[in-house]
Order: C-alpha cells, then sequence, then structure tokens
C-alpha cells in the first residue's frame, strides 16, 4: 500500500509541476477573475456572458501573432527572434505567441497547426526548409488566417497561400558589394589595374549563396578577372581550407569575396598562415557578408576592408505589414528589409556598439 | 492489495492513460480562453503524430522481444527521400514509389534482423550501423530538399476527413469542422492490428517469450531466432511505413528530417510501460506515451511564451518517474519470489 501511495505521491507532485510551467505567465489576473464571476450568476446563459468579455478583452485590443522560428542555431537567429519579442509586445498592441521549432520542419508545422486552433491574426514563419508546406497552409487558409513568411522562400506551388515574404536582397548585397569595391579601388588608383578575385561561395543552392554570387557577378568590372569560385559551405574550417588550396593555386589574389562572416574569418587565417596579409593595410582585400558582431572585431583589428549587413531585423518590417493588412491594404509579396555596409573608413568600434547581434 | 500486485504491469499502463487524461484536463482548465478545449486540438495531437505512433509502436514490438532499433528515425529519412525523389525526379508513380519503399522497408529489416538472431550481434550496434547507413544513403540520393508535388501523392495527404459534429466559427467567421488525414486512420489500423498480434497470436505470445527469458523460450520449443527475424523484418516494414505517413505530413525529402525520432519513439513507449530489458509492453501504452509528448508540445505552444526546450526536460522527468516506478514493481516482483 505504501508504494501506491508513493507512486500516487509522485505522479500528483509531477503533474503539480506540469501546471506551473504551463501557467506560470500566462494569465495571473484573468483566470481568478472569470471564476470568480462565473458562480456569482447562476444561470448557465450568465455564465457565459460573465466569461466571454473577459476573452474578448484580451483579444479585441490586442493583435494576436504567431511566429513559428527556426531555433536558435546562431547570433543572426537569436537577433532576429529578440527584434520579434521586442516589437510584438503588448504595449505596442500586440500579443507574441512565439515558437522555437529547434530545427525541426515538423515541430513548426505542429506550431502553425496550434496556432490555427488559438485563432492568432496572423501567423509568421521563418521556414526550417522550403519545401512541404502545401498541406499545413491549406489549413490556415482555409481558417482565413494571413500567413507571412520571414528570412526564408516556401517553394510551394500556389504562392497565394502566403500573404508576402520578408528578408534580405541577396542579389543588392551582392551587387553593393561589387559597386563598394569599384569605388575603393578608385580611390586607392587602382581603377585601371588588372585585379584578381576569388570568391568563397556559400552552401550552393543556399539563397543567400545564389543571389551573393549573382549580385557581385553583375557588377564586375572589365578589368576584374574572377580567377575562382569554390564552396566553403559557410563554415569556417572549409573557408580556411578552400583559401589555402586558393594561394597555393593563384600567387596573385588581390581581393577576396567571402559569402559569410565564417568563411572570412577563415580565409584570413589562411592568409595569415601563408604569410601573406591582408585587410587595408594588407595585400588582399576581404569582402565579406552578414556582419556579425564578430566580423567588426575582424574590422577594428585591421584584417576584414568591408562587411554588407544581412539585417536580421524582421520584427519592424512584418509590424508595418500587419498594419497594413489591418488596415485592409495589400501588400507586395516580395518585401525586403533595409541592410547597410560597413568599411574600416567608418568608425567600426563606435557602430558595433550600437547593433543588436 | 493482491491484485495490484499481481497486475503489476496493467498498473503501469494504468497510470500512462491516468498521467494523460490528467494532464489534458489541466490544459483545458488553463487554457480555457484559448480554444484548448476544442475537438481538434485533440485530434492534432494524432495529425501531427501519426507517423510516430507507427515508430512507437514498432519499438514498442522490439523492445519486448529485449532487443532495440535505434535506425528507425533515418529509415524514416531515407523513406521520405526515397519517396521524393522517385516521384519528383525519376517519375515514378504514387502507388510503385510507396510499395517500393515498403519493400526497401522490408529488406532493412531482414538484413538487421538477420544479423541480430542468426548471428547474435547485439541489435544496439547492428541498427547504429544502420542508423548511420540509412542517413548516408538519404544523402547520397539528394543533398538537397526534394518538394513532392505528386498530384496523388498531395491529394492522400490532403484529403480531410470531417467529422460531422464539433465543427466551430472562428473570429473570421469560418465554420471549420474537426477533421483528420487519412494518416491518422492508417496509424490507428496499425496500432490495432499489431495489438492484436500481440495479444491473440501464437507469434505475439512468443514475442513475449523470447524478451522474458530466452532461454526458457528456447527450452518451450519455440524457434527463437526465427521470432526475432519476424519482428525486425516487421520492423523495418513498419518503419518504412511510419516514413510513409510522417512523409504524408511534411511532403518532402531531406536529410535532416525525423532527427532523434527513434529516442521519440522509445521514450513514448517506456513512459508507455514498456521495459527495456524485455518480456513487458504493451501497444496501447505506447499510444498514450506519444500522446503524452504531443499534449506537453500542445501546452508550450498555448502558453507561447516559454521556451519550446521544456517539451525535453518534462519528458525527461517524466521518463525518470516512469523508470523509478518500473524498478519499484521489478523490486516488488522479486521479493515475491
Amino acid at each position: 500500500m505504501k508504494k501506491k501511495l508513493l507512486s500516487v505521491i509522485l505522479a500528483t507532485a509531477m503533474v503539480a509541476t506540469m501546471v506551473g510551467c504551463g501557467s506560470a505567465t500566462s494569465e495571473p489576473a484573468a483566470a481568478p477573475a472569470a471564476e470568480e464571476a462565473a458562480p456569482a450568476k447562476e444561470a448557465a446563459p450568465a455564465e457565459e456572458v460573465a466569461e466571454e468579455p473577459a476573452a474578448e478583452e484580451a483579444s479585441d485590443d490586442l493583435i494576436v501573432v504567431g511566429y513559428a522560428q527556426v531555433g536558435a542555431e546562431s547570433d543572426w537567429r537569436t537577433a532576429n527572434t529578440e527584434s520579434f519579442k521586442t516589437t510584438f509586445t503588448e504595449e505596442n498592441g500586440y500579443q507574441l505567441i512565439f515558437d522555437d521549432a529547434q530545427q525541426k520542419q515538423e515541430n513548426q508545422i505542429k506550431a502553425i497547426r496550434s496556432f490555427i486552433q488559438q485563432e492568432v491574426d496572423y501567423i509568421v514563419v521563418a521556414p526550417v526548409v522550403e519545401t512541404g508546406w502545401e498541406t499545413v497552409l491549406e489549413e490556415a487558409k482555409e481558417a482565413g488566417i494571413p500567413v507571412i513568411l520571414s528570412d526564408r522562400m516556401m517553394d510551394v506551388s500556389d504562392d497565394s497561400l502566403y500573404e508576402c515574404w520578408v528578408g534580405g536582397n541577396f542579389v543588392k548585397e551582392g551587387s553593393d558589394a561589387a559597386a563598394w569595391l569599384k569605388t575603393y579601388l578608385e580611390g586607392q588608383g587602382k581603377g585601371e589595374e588588372e585585379i584578381n578575385i576569388v570568391t568563397l561561395q556559400g552552401t550552393i543552392g543556399a539563397s543567400a549563396q545564389v543571389g551573393r554570387t549573382d549580385g557581385f557577378a553583375s557588377g564586375m568590372q572589365d578589368n576584374w578577372v574572377m580567377l575562382d569560385k569554390q564552396t566553403g559551405e559557410f563554415t569556417q574550417s572549409k573557408g580556411q581550407e578552400v583559401m589555402e588550396s586558393f594561394l597555393k593555386k593563384y600567387p596573385d589574389i588581390d581581393v577576396v569575396v567571402c559569402e559569410n562572416d565564417n568563411m572570412a574569418f577563415g580565409a584570413i587565417d589562411a592568409i595569415k598562415a601563408a604569410g601573406k596579409t591582408c585587410g587595408p593595410e594588407g595585400d588582399i582585400t576581404i569582402i565579406s557578408f552578414d556582419a556579425v558582431a564578430a566580423a567588426f572585431d575582424s574590422m577594428i583589428a585591421g584584417d576584414m576592408n568591408a562587411d554588407f549587413e544581412c539585417n536580421p531585423l524582421h520584427g519592424p518590417r512584418v509590424a508595418e505589414i500587419i498594419q497594413k493588412l489591418q488596415a485592409g491594404e495589400s501588400v507586395e509579396k516580395i518585401q525586403y528589409v533595409d541592410e547597410a555596409y560597413f568599411d574600416t573608413s567608418m568608425d567600426v568600434a563606435a557602430i558595433k556598439e550600437t547593433r543588436a547581434y | 492489495m493482491k491484485k495490484f500486485k499481481l497486475e503489476g504491469n496493467q498498473f503501469l499502463l494504468l497510470i500512462t492513460i491516468l498521467l494523460f487524461f490528467i494532464m489534458y484536463a489541466i490544459g483545458l482548465i488553463v487554457f480555457r480562453d484559448n480554444n484548448f478545449g476544442r475537438l481538434q486540438v485533440f485530434l492534432n495531437l494524432f495529425v501531427s503524430n501519426a507517423g510516430l505512433i507507427v515508430i512507437a509502436v514498432s519499438m514498442t514490438m522490439v523492445l519486448i522481444t529485449g532487443g532495440i532499433d535505434i535506425s528507425v528515425g533515418s529509415v524514416v529519412a531515407m523513406t521520405c527521400m526515397l519517396l521524393a525523389w522517385m516521384m519528383e525526379k525519376q517519375g515514378i508513380g504514387a502507388v510503385p514509389a510507396v510499395i517500393i519503399v515498403l519493400l526497401v522497408g522490408i529488406v532493412f529489416g531482414l538484413v538487421q534482423g538477420f544479423l541480430i538472431a542468426y548471428l547474435k550481434i547485439q541489435p544496439f550496434i547492428v541498427t547504429l550501423a544502420g542508423m548511420f547507413f540509412a542517413r548516408g544513403m538519404t544523402a547520397i540520393i539528394s543533398t538537397e530538399m526534394i518538394s513532392i508535388k505528386n498530384e496523388l501523392f498531395l491529394s492522400w495527404a490532403q484529403e480531410k476527413i470531417y467529422f460531422p459534429f464539433g465543427g466551430y466559427v472562428n473570429k473570421k467567421g469560418v465554420t471549420i469542422n474537426p477533421y483528420i488525414y487519412p494518416s491518422v486512420v492508417l496509424a490507428l489500423l496499425v496500432l490495432v492490428i499489431v495489438f492484436i498480434m500481440l495479444k491473440y497470436t501464437k507469434f505475439g505470445r512468443s514475442i513475449y517469450a523470447v524478451g522474458g527469458n530466452e532461454q526458457s523460450a528456447l527450452l518451450m520449443g519455440l524457434n527463437v531466432r526465427r521470432t526475432k527475424l519476424k519482428v525486425y523484418i516487421i520492423d523495418g516494414f513498419l518503419a518504412a511505413f511510419g516514413g510513409f505517413l510522417f512523409c504524408l505530413n511534411t511532403c518532402s525529402g531531406f536529410v535532416e528530417q525525423a532527427k532523434g525520432f527513434e529516442m521519440e519513439a522509445i521514450a513514448g513507449a517506456v513512459i508507455g510501460g514498456t521495459l527495456l530489458t524485455g518480456g513487458v509492453g504493451n501497444v496501447i501504452g505506447s499510444l498514450f506515451g506519444v500522446l503524452i509528448k504531443g499534449t506537453i508540445e500542445t501546452f508550450i505552444t498555448f502558453q507561447g511564451t516559454l521556451s519550446s526546450w521544456w517539451t525535453k526536460i518534462t519528458i525527461a522527468a517524466l521518463l525518470a518517474f516512469f523508470i523509478i516506478l518500473q524498478s519499484l514493481f521489478a523490486k516488488a516482483k522479486e521479493k515475491r519470489k
């Protein structure tokens, strides 16, 4: 009997902990109020009347937004999450339901289904992968809930399944980088010289890789020579490896374009290990993308020349879109966020202090 | 008192089922303003976990023999990728593609089963190799994501089976009746078939006997090796079938899919009262194990501000709770002897 008792106690304790998790922050004031109101009036319809306004009050004023985030795999992602959390606050008239999918699509699908049941006003998804969204988006459409995509696109046959997409313009980042390089070289009096360029590409097929490669290619000048392009798969170690082989193969490299910061760090290591120098004072010009905090350190140290931002702060732009939709306006399918670039001619140390990521 | 001692395993099952209902009731109270009480919220537990239910059922059967299969997650990923690749890149029809992946699953189970039953290699090691192999094969087929656009397949995936009751009007004024997808029906069908097989057939009873005590099963004249082989073949088939259901939910093939799926299945089975030492287990318990996991996930998304990693922590707590409970029962059993 003792054991039975023990197990019952254990079970109760377990359940109690769970309640603790479930209700910790949700509705400290509203719940008791509704409970008290119900028994006061005994008739069933009165009960409904008493409870309805309480529920309405919460949802009427606030626009409820469900955000199915990829996860917390990088600084960029964390900054993106923070941007949503600071934009969609109750002071601004929103209630944010946030879900971290732990990099699993199936978790995101579950989250979207749960958002539909909670009757959120808008669903925002940063899809883990591009494929396989038709079924659940159909469910959202059927329920009449608009879906906004953030960061990554979805590969769906019917693009009326989502309202719009918000993200970085990778092609523009690439062409901006080429334009910057042109101005920079002219400033150094090398505008007419033959310039040898190599590119460390991202994971082939990723939208950041495709956009940045194409964008940079569109800004190529006649006197520039693209010696080689190879993938460093967005990682530091692979970037270093590829750069080492480039340095062996091509003795005279003037510019390295790295399609993200991690590969740039690898490339810088490789260049230094080969006894060459880089940065504004060195032989090789380094151009990178993303502009994470560590890249600013690299610019401060004089290793990197310029970095083109991939802005994670999507929250304000999504809020803008939601306000438009609330007003019944139609919105553009593709919405780019504003992006800047940074180079060593700026006071990068001061800029770094002001940045969220 | 006596009855409780005799039926310790049933008692564990009862606790699991009870726990599920208590948790659900708590959800109904805590989230009563967020539509937690809708039938659809409950049905979504099945809709989103149809594949996992099949995998957990299959895992339970393997665990009862005293074995384990940690390759299932990778087999699910390989199945999805094969389906997507065959239909989208090779132009194979949906029906033959599904038949082919099920055959692949059977062959996979046959090889693993042969190594385990006849060469007496540890199931953990064999299926670990299977896990790496299947994940690797998935990447060999394609490292890129493949989206399934085959119309017949999508019609299976998106065909809603509406319930005639329990509908609601949402605040946009749309009336929606609760619905499930065919994958749910298939998953429950598998559950019922395996339940009947384990409980009422000679083969089912020999699975329990092999897992309970291999020596005495041998002495009883049971063909232990063949029983094990058959179990792993069924397991391979069900892994592929679970993969098919999983694919109906995600409609794509992707290398990273279903990572850690095998562990979720094992957790579901253990919470449902299956012993890793073999001989004890019930697929109904495993179903509730999966539903409990689903309920915790639903809690987290309804709560909206908690980190989703609390799901893992809660599952860990539940696992610890059930393992302790099981060992208490095992001790009580020994005492009686």
